[in-house]
């Protein structure tokens, strides 16, 4: 199995390679085929890995591929650990990667337009496309395949690198390249506490080895360690913490997670594939990885609960007002990230993760819809323009359907089993902060449905393209573009009731997540099948939730559109409405106080301190003194023969006095 | 066999030696002048070689050890000899100072010969400095260096040169004038200038934190180390680009490797009693400088300032070790922490060296350094700007990157010691980002900014070739370091015995 995991590493670095470095000579064909053929090949292998787990013909494999550097005692290596839960993840990372690879040929088919005549950047930017979104898919399987914090760390800042790369990938629009900047910088953040709870943990275990450090964890849960002034921390709280800010940035989580909805600023593809699908839920997967670390401090699992909880209701609320259909499907994005971290809260891992499973599914298929959307409209993004798409573009409205249903949770659909899932797990936590994440899960739900369905009607249904010339030129786009989305339609209707048992409720995660009994909320929910589980949840709370949601989504935004209007207004002149269209103000505090402070700092330290103080006072300052003393040591240099004899007396009198006296 | 060979020697002397015959052969063929300098260079590259492959990593001892009176007056000998620590410094030398003469192979027009004898003698003298085992020859060399650095930022400087040669000759004269007495002294005591004598010598602690004083005057000019690092960005700014190259990548190292060969190991009782004050002093480097390295609008004296910064991460990986011993009783971490800090100068030289040559590719095509000249250089160079983004990244500590290494080894070893200095180092993850890659959005990103921009032409298979090297010598680096670890991990731990254990009588 070793040469198939190593297969799968790097097939796609391999194609990435080709394509970055050789694409002018392979051309574009060249470059799709070779990065596509990398990544299906990734994903033939990886699905072969997961069938193998299923059948239970392969076992957990972990092992180190070569040492990195052995360093006072601590190795630090490169390897592979491919449990359930790898394999999970690598069938999710290759096939949605693989379904953007194909949907790419389609999208970036015409990208020389997007750059400025004569940019010799722009002659490749297609093969460089495909070579970043592969050399992604090394990144995140990297990622999500290591055996140690080193190179979950590498896969960590890689995939933070390769969406720095293809956010700013139309590098002459200046919103995309500070939306890269802002998303590297903010990801930074999260990736500083990262590391301080990779260092906590290479202290304390001297090794970073996960099977290493998970087998001393339980030996340091009560160790406690002082921080401030003296304050006694639990350890496994500090580490669990640090680590969790690494997530809130990669996964986007308040206050974290103002880079996301810039990042749309990035071709579609890459909002699908990295931003909503795979890279934004390595946090998701970090934590459900952590687990034997975070089932030792209930401190910072009510952490993530209460940050997840804040996250799924309040961005979701923003994905009302929003009227960009990419923003839209990206403050959904941060909501539903906010449902998993919930999950993980409530020690429901294997709740967050297969949620993280649907959700690339249905969400990957939004975004890629919306792309579809946006090349018939000729890359207006605005909703408001749209309406009756419907009528030129069958499948890609029909797959838009789906996957809206699936993110609003219609029962039977994959988001349905995820979400209820999750609901179920909060609702029967008895951790502190779980009242709150149930009122902020179950209100969710209604939001949720609401901009979804928002957004879908006022796309697809309704009067035609406001702009006639646009309704002229609508037609479906081809079939590279709406055969992944039928490829994504599949599974976001139908992978949940198949694997819901098995992996929510039953043994699939055993060994890759460690769930302490008291803790188990999954077991508390009592589940007796997949179809008790459905016809428990078409009655319940969260979907009346949705259905009234879609409801008044239906009512404001088709049948009665004044309707929209005067409760805009109402929600306007109590200023709700402008508190969530400036997306609760974060923006500008960050801008002004981070941006601004640090340039206001580091000016003040250069001009007082560096040029002031250091330099005006001290260096040219002495330099100063001494021409100064120079000068008035000139002035003894007379010449006159009886002033030097006149200072040798006087010089003679006082050493003889001071010899005398002394 | 290679041993019975006099390496160090030859690796000294053949670019001294070459350096004086081009200068001699003089400007009239200067094509031929440029040949025979880096024919020299790679020569000396490939003779440093053996003391890579040929090196014996299992013992802390000196190795290649060549030793022969000089002036049997004063008991001063010709003394060379490398262990772990400084064998990959003088590699690295012989490495770097090959890129500098290809770097100024068509951008020097001014007395080329001139140009290409004083970086071979340069390369020469600092190969000198890292040998030296005798320390009067290690202070000759020490001194001997600044001449070339004075007469490259001097001749072919810019045009605040005479401001900025000052500046660095007095600044860094200053400090070691005071080594010099301290070395005196211990002569007295030795009866001898051997410094691995001087590493046995016993001492009190009032002694010693004189001492240890003196050689931080020298050695915190050379790194240099907050407050007195004013020097280097002016220095910087003016010097021609292969003087900032070896400035950067290779003449801070000395600094560095100063605070093991004679601070730790001399004076480990006055470093103890002391190292809050390095700590102290390169964390502010490393916060302080930061943020001053934000605001910079000059290339260079952002990249100069970010040196500065990553060189707190060496000197503070080298000071940590006493808080961790204590913590542990052990000697636990602190290797992790020194061997990050010789990881981070090795990577620095490779790193800082690639963003000058960077900054020298533009500099040598508009003529400015101010970041607001640029702007979309993207779009007419689009390979320099992969080079430039890809050694920005290995600036801000991206893994798989040689910058990366180093800057997580100390963190982790920070850690260990106190959990805030940790946290001050690896706030270098958000500053670093943030100066470098604002740099990089405004100077490659963007619309193309004015025509000059516009009319830029790609790099050439020269400059290709320069930077290709690097970015191999970086990734390589980065992706497995164990081949440098592992040659200085007997020093290191002998290092680390040796200052565990008390000099005072």
């Amino acid at each position: 199995m070793e040469k198939i995991y190593l297969l799968i590493v790097l097939a796609p670095l391999i194609g990435a390679i080709i394509a970055g470095f050789l694409g002018s000579k392979i051309g574009r064909a060249g470059a799709h085929w070779v990065t596509s053929g990398g990544v299906g090949l990734s994903a033939l292998l990886s699905i072969y890995v997961l069938l193998q787990f299923i059948n239970g013909s392969t076992g957990i494999y972990n092992d180190s591929l070569y040492i990195w550097m052995v360093s006072d005692g601590i190795r630090m290596e490169v390897g592979f650990l491919v449990d359930q839960l790898t394999a999970m993840m690598m069938v999710v990372v290759t096939f949605v990667s693989f379904c953007v690879h194909i949907y790419t040929i389609g999208y970036m088919a015409h990208d020389e337009e997007n750059w400025p005549k004569g940019s010799l950047a722009g002659t490749n930017s297609y093969q460089r496309f495909f070579s970043y979104i592969s050399l992604f898919t090394f990144s995140m399987l990297m990622l999500v395949m290591s055996n140690n914090f080193l190179q979950l760390f590498f896969g960590w800042e890689a995939v933070g690198l390769v969406s720095y790369l293809l956010i700013g990938f139309w590098s002459v629009r200046e919103t995309a390249i500070f939306a890269n900047l802002k998303a590297f910088l903010v990801n930074r953040v999260g990736d500083f506490g990262f590391i301080l709870g990779i260092a906590a943990v290479a202290m304390y275990t001297n090794s970073l080895d996960y099977a290493e450090v998970f087998k001393l964890a339980p030996g340091l849960a009560d160790t406690q360690i002082s921080l401030i002034g003296g304050t006694e921390w639990s350890l496994m709280t500090v580490i669990c913490i640090c680590l969790f800010i690494g997530a809130m940035g990669k996964s986007a989580q308040v206050p974290l997670h103002v880079w996301l909805p810039d990042s749309m600023e990035g071709p579609t593809p890459i909002s699908a594939l990295i931003h909503a699908a795979t890279m934004v839920t390595a946090g998701i997967f970090m934590v459900a990885r952590m687990s034997p670390l975070y089932e030792l401090s209930e401190t910072a699992l009510t952490f993530v609960l209460v940050i997840g909880a804040t996250t799924a209701l309040f961005t979701g609320l923003i994905g009302v007002v929003q009227n960009d259909i990419k923003r839209v499907v990206a403050y959904s994005t941060l909501s539903q990230l906010g449902y998993m971290m919930v999950a993980l809260g409530v020690s429901a891992y294997a709740a967050g993760v297969f949620h993280l499973m649907t959700h690339a599914f249905f969400k990957a298929l939004l975004f890629l819809a919306a792309g579809s959307v946006i090349i018939g409209m000729h890359h207006d993004q605005d909703i408001r323009n749209m309406g009756g798409i419907r009528k030129y573009m069958r499948i890609t409205w029909i797959t838009s359907l789906v996957g809206s249903l699936a993110l609003i949770g219609l029962p039977g659909s994959s988001g349905f089993f995820s979400k209820d899932a999750i609901i179920e797990a909060v609702h029967h936590s008895s951790i502190a902060g779980s009242g709150y994440a149930y009122f902020a899960v179950v209100s969710g739900v209604f939001i949720t449905a609401l901009y979804s369905f928002r957004m879908y009607f006022l796309v697809f249904h309704g009067k035609g393209p406001r702009d006639e010339h646009a309704k002229a030129h609508l037609h479906e786009s081809p079939k590279v573009v709406t055969i992944p989305l039928i490829l994504l339609a599949i599974p976001s209707l139908f992978i949940g009731m198949f694997t819901v048992g098995d992996m929510v409720f039953g043994e699939w995660f055993k060994d890759a997540i460690f769930v302490l009994p008291e803790h188990d909320t999954l077991s508390a929910i009592g589940f007796h099948g997949t179809w008790a589980f459905f016809t428990h949840g078409i009655f319940g709370l969260p979907t009346l939730l949705a259905a009234s949601g879609v409801a008044v989504a239906f009512v404001f935004y088709i049948k009665k559109p004044e309707l929209a209007e005067s409760w805009k207004k109402r929600f306007e002149s109590v200023g709700i409405y402008q508190i969530l269209d400036k997306k609760y103000g974060f923006d500008e505090t960050y801008q002004a106080l981070f941006a601004g402070g640090s340039r206001g700092i580091g000016k003040l330290l250069w001009n007082v301190g560096d040029k002031g103080l250091i330099d005006g006072l001290i260096i040219n300052g002495s330099a100063r003194s001494v021409d100064r003393f120079a000068g008035w040591v000139r002035n003894i240099q007379t010449g006159y023969l009886f002033h030097y004899a006149i200072a040798m007396i006087l010089g003679l009198l006082v050493l003889l006095t001071w010899f005398v006296i002394a | 066999m290679l041993a019975d060979w006099p390496i160090l020697s030859l690796t000294i002397w053949l670019p001294i030696i070459g350096g004086i015959l081009v200068l001699a052969s003089g400007d009239k063929a200067a094509n031929a002048t440029r040949w025979t300098a880096l024919i020299i260079a790679v020569l000396t590259f490939l003779v440093s070689l053996p003391l890579y492959s040929g090196f014996d990593s299992t013992t802390a001892g000196m190795q290649f050890v060549e030793r022969a009176p000089w002036i049997e007056l004063f008991k001063i000998e010709y003394y060379l000899g490398v262990d772990g620590i400084s064998m990959p410094l003088i590699i690295l030398t012989t490495f770097i100072s090959i890129f500098v003469i290809i770097a100024g192979w068509e951008v020097i027009q001014y007395k080329p010969s001139h140009y290409m004898a004083a970086f071979l003698i340069m390369e020469g003298v600092m190969v000198g400095v890292f040998s030296a085992l005798d320390a009067m020859l290690f202070y000759v060399f020490w001194e001997a260096m600044l001449i070339p650095m004075f007469l490259i930022i001097g001749v072919w400087g810019g045009p605040n040169r005479v401001y900025a040669t000052i500046k660095f000759f007095l600044y860094t004269f200053f400090g070691s004038v005071f080594m010099l007495v301290a070395l005196i002294y211990m002569y007295f005591q030795a009866d001898s200038f051997d410094i691995l004598a001087f590493h046995d010598l016993k001492m009190g602690l009032d002694v010693q934190i004189l001492i240890f004083i003196a050689f931080l005057m020298a050695f915190a000019v050379k790194v240099p180390m907050w407050p007195v690092h004013t020097w280097l960005p002016d220095a910087h700014v003016e010097a021609p680009t292969g003087g900032s190259v070896i400035l950067a990548a290779i003449m801070l190292k000395i600094g560095g490797y100063g605070f093991l060969r004679f601070s730790l190991p001399i004076t480990p009782d006055a470093s103890n009693h002391l190292d809050w004050l390095i700590i102290t002093m390169s964390l502010i480097a490393v916060v302080y400088i930061g943020f001053v390295a934000l605001v910079q609008q000059d290339m260079k004296k952002l990249i100069a300032y970010s040196s500065i910064a990553h060189m707190g991460f060496v000197t503070l990986g080298f000071f940590i070790v006493f808080i961790i011993a204590q913590n542990s009783n052990t000697t636990g971490g602190a290797a992790l922490g020194m061997e990050g800090g010789m990881v981070q100068m090795v990577s620095h030289g490779f790193i800082s060296a690639a963003m000058f040559l960077c900054v020298g590719v533009l500099y040598d095509r508009i003529h400015s350094r101010n970041i607001a000249d640029y702007g979309g250089v993207v779009h007419t160079m689009p390979i320099f700007a992969g080079f430039m983004v890809f050694f920005a990244m290995s600036n801000a500590g991206l893994p798989g990157t040689s910058g990366f290494v180093g800057e997580f080894m100390v963190i982790l070893a920070s850690f260990r010691a106190d959990f805030w200095f940790a946290f001050l180092a690896a706030t270098t993850l958000i500053i670093g980002a943030a100066y470098t890659l604002w740099m990089v959005k405004r100077v490659i990103f963007g619309a193309v900014a004015n025509d000059k921009v516009a009319a830029l032409q790609d790099i050439n298979g020269r400059e290709f070739l320069i930077l290709g090297s690097l970015a191999l010598a970086v990734l390589i680096l980065g992706l497995w370091p164990a081949p440098l670890v592992e040659v200085m991990d007997a020093s290191i731990t002998n290092l680390l015995k040796h200052i565990a254990v008390t000099k005072i009588p």
